[in-house]
């Protein structure tokens, strides 16, 4: 039968208006069920009719998911929030400006004031054959199409892959990962909190996602603890446009010094791989450190050490190695006399 | 936080807070020149203005397209019955249900005969995926996607190349079943030539020997012109490079896609589209439907974007047409946005190789040139032979060869976009020409200016014994003004060039493109009530010409802007015979017709004073909306139109010049009696073919340590004769050279060449530039010089500035890191820090679509 694409198919709607009752619903239709929060990701799967949920359950009517509050240990923000509000949220500003910043680049100011940091560490990899509807391991098939020796893979893995090369797109995620965020989900079975890092996965694990969100899974907030509150942070994205891109690599890292010297980091990188990465590595060669030029060439080489390069995508290798330098090291900034 | 981070643009802080020219226009003038509102400017900001879309007619159904899967097939099997049994499904069309292709006829009588191989509105046979082979009309958009799931269609897959250098190799395979490139049929004995035909050439494997190492192979082309002492002049060159270079595919990527609503009504068809060209779309559907260009009806107010995709509109608008007549309701077509990435039409990559000859003073002494061009499958674009034109008139080599062919692919079909050759010859030669510059110690300015077309310039082979050659250049004087103004010595006086992780480049290149046609007509009326209506048959497609060129008849009048109203965007209005706008020609060609119906107009309200208060005509004169001779005997322009209805005949357009072309005949007979019509057909000599030129500087700050670059400063000064409209002009100087930008700055095609399918299909794969690429406080000046050629003196500006656009940020990164960093545009992080680790260009420069 011939296939076509852009035209979104029709589906059966619920929009639920709060927590308790989405969970239920979502229970109610645990198969073919698709979660929507901002649209950005879901309408991309939606209209190209690749993904054909039979039900669709919209979270944007449920105030509890919204919102930022501070809690006994830190922040917590509703998984509703748009990026928009993060990103301007005041004690984020002063207290996390890591995630504020990583915010403030996601996509385009459009995007981000219809897109949430529920959906923005939810979504799928952008990969153009998966995206396309190719056959391909993530999709259910049994090939990678950007891992051919004609493949077109600028923008895949140079870390973990395995069979599929895909990358996760989110900018809020590392920076999440480096704040030492607690992602909570509400289960079958109840509430469950996980560490941000634990929230991702790679194709080793299930090659058909990217989080660990079951079926009938609902995120519903993200929490950042006090302990890196006004820490020294790091975050960079690169990417080809200045605006309305994907990272082809970012970093976010929160540093805490003692006497001049490195007490504790937390470093993550996204693009690189199917999962955004911590740098376990890079944090533990680091410790006691000076965060000086020096240690930041060493903690680029550490980085980047098992980087396996694609047809494509070599500049990556050296792209990450001076990310995790600067997160260290700093950038040396120009100082033009005219 | 570190500033590349930052979405917003730096803003040059030494810069003036100027956003536009500072200069005054318009001196001398009363509406030439000096800025306005536009009338379509409220409707356009307000949302109120109606594109195609936006029409809704009673009964209405839509329609969607069935699009191939692969780069070439055969269709072998449709079986549709499922879908047509659904509730709501109301036709289907295929490729075996369209007229044949008519012949067209042109102006001075001569037939065109139709290519039977030139692209249809669908077909059983597609040359690359994405083609339209059939389409759906339903009662809404969602049913009639919902049956195109229900057919069940087979295809039989044929040989494909996506990449031009994989045809052109000895046994490579061909595109189309007969060939890879067309060939021009011979005349012979006096008869009409019957159309191009497809044809096959390979190179040898001799010619690909250097290929691996990313030298261009310069096998045997079809085309080949030149003239002057090559040989002498490589000899006795100073400096001699030999360089490849590649520009991408890019589609043309309009905002608004080119959807269509069509209906018929008594025996004609109404067709609401977005179009270039207003009057000349028609015939383009009376062709493309074998119709009568009498039996057709456009409206088109709105046009969101062209770029030389729209010239005559799409060939796609048949499809709701045809569908209308065998529904009998109108049929919608809106065209998605992955429908439009496949036929909304591209501009085709070059593959460039140049060698060039300097002299030590940086003279361009003898230039080779060869390009080909990936055409994909259908008619042949004009890049190939417009590239080797454009660097002849821009660069004035002293001696010249340039050799090219135009490649046919699987990949979607290719039309003019913005600049077509122009932008492409331009960005191969700047580099090389920055790169001469550095080798022979010269000023990049100062090679420029030596080297830089002035006056009646020469450009191409010789015709008939003679160079052609332009009607007027001043691009000296632009690229000294843009060199004060960007305060060039100053920059790259500038010491230290790289601080921190930055390293800064400034960057210049010389543009040019043709700038105006001839020999069109103006019509106009002057109404009982003394208001003068212009009719205008220009496409409304952004740039405001529509409206502007008819700024000169008003002038010419003595007419105040307020008792003038133009009628566009719809051909039952009765509208003259006007060019295509494309190819910049409108300002020039429409300002001059224009300018000829004000001018007939004139000479009959002086005809019309004489015959009702005595004297001679020339005696009376046009002022305050009246015409009136010394001493004060006179009627106001009201009085003279009713009197103009009385006299009839030539006065009220009852009869017309016989040069005019038959349409606007028709439209002046249409209008007969509604005042003093007056319907002039541009006839003033022209010695030359029109150009406009702009010198454009860059300035660009690289990230050593990431690869990524911004552009600091932009800076264009163009030499497009008369300003007629300040603000226009700025936004066609610098929105044009940000088109050109996004050559540079990242838009490109992403192909699988193993499947022959495209990956780019959304906008952040194949990455337009945004209004955050570029800096907020970019400036432009125009010089103002009139072009001695045309009355009005204005020329066209729309394509001039896309080849500086994109060569002065390539100039200015080449600046920065120097020459062994790209060979290829767009340049991207990867390319700039790959080369950086490795210490030379890491790119396969011959590898398409990366």
């Amino acid at each position: 039968m011939a296939v076509i694409r852009d035209v979104m198919p029709a589906f059966e709607l619920l929009q639920p208006s709060s927590v308790d009752e989405a969970h239920r619903v979502l229970q109610q239709h645990a198969g073919g069920v698709w979660v929507l929060a901002g649209g950005l990701d879901t309408f991309d799967w939606l209209k190209d009719r690749i993904k054909r949920p039979q039900t669709v359950v919209d979270l944007s009517g449920i105030e509890e998911l919204r919102g930022i509050r501070s809690t006994s240990d830190g922040v917590e923000i509703g998984a509703m929030t748009t990026l928009t509000e993060v990103m301007q949220h005041p004690v984020i500003q002063q207290q996390y400006s890591l995630l504020s910043e990583a915010a403030s680049v996601v996509a385009s100011p459009q995007i981000r004031n219809q897109a949430t940091i529920g959906g923005n560490v939810s979504q799928d990899a952008r990969c153009w054959y998966y995206r396309a509807g190719w056959p391909c391991y993530r999709a259910g098939g049994n090939i990678c199409y950007a891992d051919t020796p004609e493949g077109r893979n600028r923008e895949h893995a140079i870390l973990h892959a395995d069979r599929c090369v895909a990358v996760n797109p989110s900018d809020t995620a590392p920076a999440l990962i480096a704040l030492e965020a607690k992602f909570v989900i509400r289960t079958r079975q109840g509430e469950r909190v996980v560490n941000a890092e634990d929230y991702f996965i790679g194709p080793d694990i299930d090659i058909t996602r990217l989080h660990i969100l079951e079926a009938g899974d609902l995120l519903t907030s993200i929490q950042l603890p006090s302990r890196w509150a006004g820490a020294k942070f790091y975050f960079e994205k690169v990417r080809d446009r200045n605006v309305w891109d994907f990272p082809l690599l970012n970093v976010a890292s929160a540093l805490l010094l003692a006497e001049g010297k490195i007490e504790r980091l937390r470093i993550a990188v996204n693009a690189a791989a199917a999962r955004p990465l911590r740098l376990t590595a890079v944090e533990n060669a680091v410790r006691g450190m000076p965060a000086n030029a020096a240690t930041g060439e060493m903690a680029g080489k550490v980085a980047v050490k098992g980087a396996v390069p694609l047809q494509f995508n070599a500049y990556k290798i050296p792209l990450m190695r001076n990310l995790v330098k600067r997160a260290i090291g700093g950038v040396e900034e120009a100082k033009w006399a005219s | 936080m570190p500033e590349t981070t930052s979405e917003k643009p730096r803003e040059n802080k030494d810069a003036p807070p100027a956003t536009a020219s500072e200069r005054v226009y318009g001196v001398g003038h009363t509406l030439i020149g000096k800025d306005y509102v536009t009338p379509d400017l409220y409707a356009k900001v307000t949302g109120q203005a109606k594109y195609a879309e936006d029409y809704h007619v009673d009964g209405m159904l839509w329609c969607k397209l069935l699009l191939s899967p692969l780069p070439h097939a055969r269709v072998t099997h449709i079986d549709a019955r499922q879908a047509l049994t659904m509730p709501g499904v109301k036709a289907i069309l295929t490729a075996d249900e369209l007229p044949p292709p008519a012949d067209s006829l042109t102006d001075n009588g001569t037939v065109i005969k139709a290519n039977p191989k030139s692209e249809r509105a669908l077909t059983l046979e597609p040359l690359y995926q994405g083609e339209p082979i059939l389409a759906v009309a339903a009662v809404d958009e969602f049913t009639a996607a919902e049956a195109i799931e229900k057919i069940a269609i087979a295809f039989e897959p044929l040989p494909f190349v996506i990449d031009p250098l994989d045809t052109l190799r000895p046994g490579g395979p061909n595109p189309r079943m007969e060939g890879n490139l067309w060939m021009q049929p011979h005349p012979s004995g006096g008869q009409t030539p019957g159309p191009p035909t497809i044809g096959e050439l390979k190179w040898t494997h001799a010619d690909f020997a250097k290929a691996e190492h990313g030298q261009l192979p310069a096998g045997k082309t079809p085309d080949e012109w030149s003239y002057g002492d090559l040989e002498g002049g490589f000899n006795t060159a100073a400096l001699v490079l030999d360089e490849t270079f590649v520009t991408p595919d890019t589609s043309h990527q309009t905002l608004e896609t080119r959807s269509a609503l069509a209906y018929w009504q008594n025996g004609k068809v109404y067709v609401y589209t977005g179009t270039q060209s207003t009057a000349q779309t028609v015939p383009a559907i009376a062709r493309w439907l074998n119709i009568d260009r009498s039996k057709v009806v456009l409206i088109s107010e709105y046009t969101g974007g062209g770029f030389g995709s729209k010239i005559t509109g799409g060939i796609s608008l048949i499809i709701p047409a045809l569908l209308s007549k065998k529904a009998n309701a109108p049929v919608m077509m809106r065209i998605s946005r992955e429908e439009e990435t496949f036929i909304g039409r591209a501009r085709p990559s070059l593959m460039g190789r140049m060698k060039v000859g300097f002299s030590k003073e940086g003279r361009i002494q003898a230039l080779d040139m060869f390009v080909i061009a990936n055409n994909g499958p259908y008619d042949a674009v004009g890049d190939v032979p417009s590239s080797g034109r454009i660097v002849s008139l821009l660069y004035q080599p002293l001696a010249m060869r340039w050799r090219g062919a135009t490649i046919l692919t699987n990949t979607p079909p290719r039309s003019a976009q913005s600049s077509p050759g122009g932008l492409q010859g331009i960005i191969i030669m700047e580099p090389i020409l920055a790169k001469a510059a550095r080798r022979l110690g010269v000023d990049q300015v100062a090679i420029r200016r030596i080297n830089c077309p002035e006056g009646k310039a020469p450009f191409g082979p010789l015709v008939n014994g003679k160079r052609p050659y332009a009607t007027s250049a001043f691009l000296k004087q632009a690229l000294d003004r843009g060199a004060e103004l960007f305060r060039w010595q100053e920059r790259v006086a500038r010491t230290p060039k790289r601080s921190g992780t930055k390293v800064r480049g400034v960057g210049v290149s010389l543009s040019t493109y043709v700038g105006g046609t001839v020999g069109f007509d103006g019509l106009l009326v002057i109404t009982p009530q003394g208001r003068v209506r212009f009719q205008s048959g220009i496409g409304n497609l952004g740039t405001e010409s529509v409206i502007d060129v008819h700024r000169a008849g008003a002038e010419l009048l003595g007419v105040p802007w307020e008792k003038c109203d133009v009628i566009w965007g719809d051909t039952a209005k009765n509208l003259p015979f006007t060019c295509v706008s494309g190819g910049s020609q409108t300002t020039h060609a429409m300002t001059r017709a224009a300018y000829a119906a004000a001018m007939e107009a004139k000479k009959r309200l002086q005809e019309i004073a004489a015959k009702t208060l005595g004297g001679k005509p020339e005696q009376y004169q046009i002022a305050r909306e009246r015409v009136f001779r010394k001493g004060g005997t006179g009627m106001t322009l009201a009085q003279a139109a009713q009197r103009a209805i009385q006299l009839g005949g030539i006065y009220d357009g009852h009869d017309t010049a016989p040069d005019l072309n038959k349409l606007t005949k028709a439209s002046a007979a249409a209008l007969a009696g509604q005042g003093l019509v007056a319907a002039a057909k541009d006839t003033y000599p022209r010695d030359g073919q029109t150009f406009s030129f702009v010198a454009s500087f860059a300035e660009v700050e690289v990230d050593v340590e990431t690869g990524k670059y911004y552009i600091t400063d932009f800076l264009a000064c163009a030499d497009t004769g008369t300003v007629i409209h300040p603000r226009a002009l700025g936004g066609q100087v610098l929105g044009r050279s940000v088109l050109g930008m996004g050559h540079a700055l990242g838009q490109k095609w992403v192909y699988d060449p193993h499947y022959g399918a495209m990956l780019s299909t959304r906008f952040y794969h194949s990455k337009p530039p945004t209004i955050l690429d570029v800096p907020l406080d970019m400036r432009w000046e125009a010089l103002d010089i009139p072009d001695p050629e045309t009355p009005v003196g204005a020329r066209g500006v729309g394509e001039p500035p896309v080849g500086g656009g994109c060569a002065a940020i390539l100039t200015a990164l080449s600046d920065a890191l120097g020459d062994e960093i790209f060979r290829r545009a767009p340049v991207n992080a990867d390319t700039i820090l790959t080369a950086l680790e490795a210490g030379r260009p890491m790119q396969h420069p011959l590898m398409a679509h990366i």
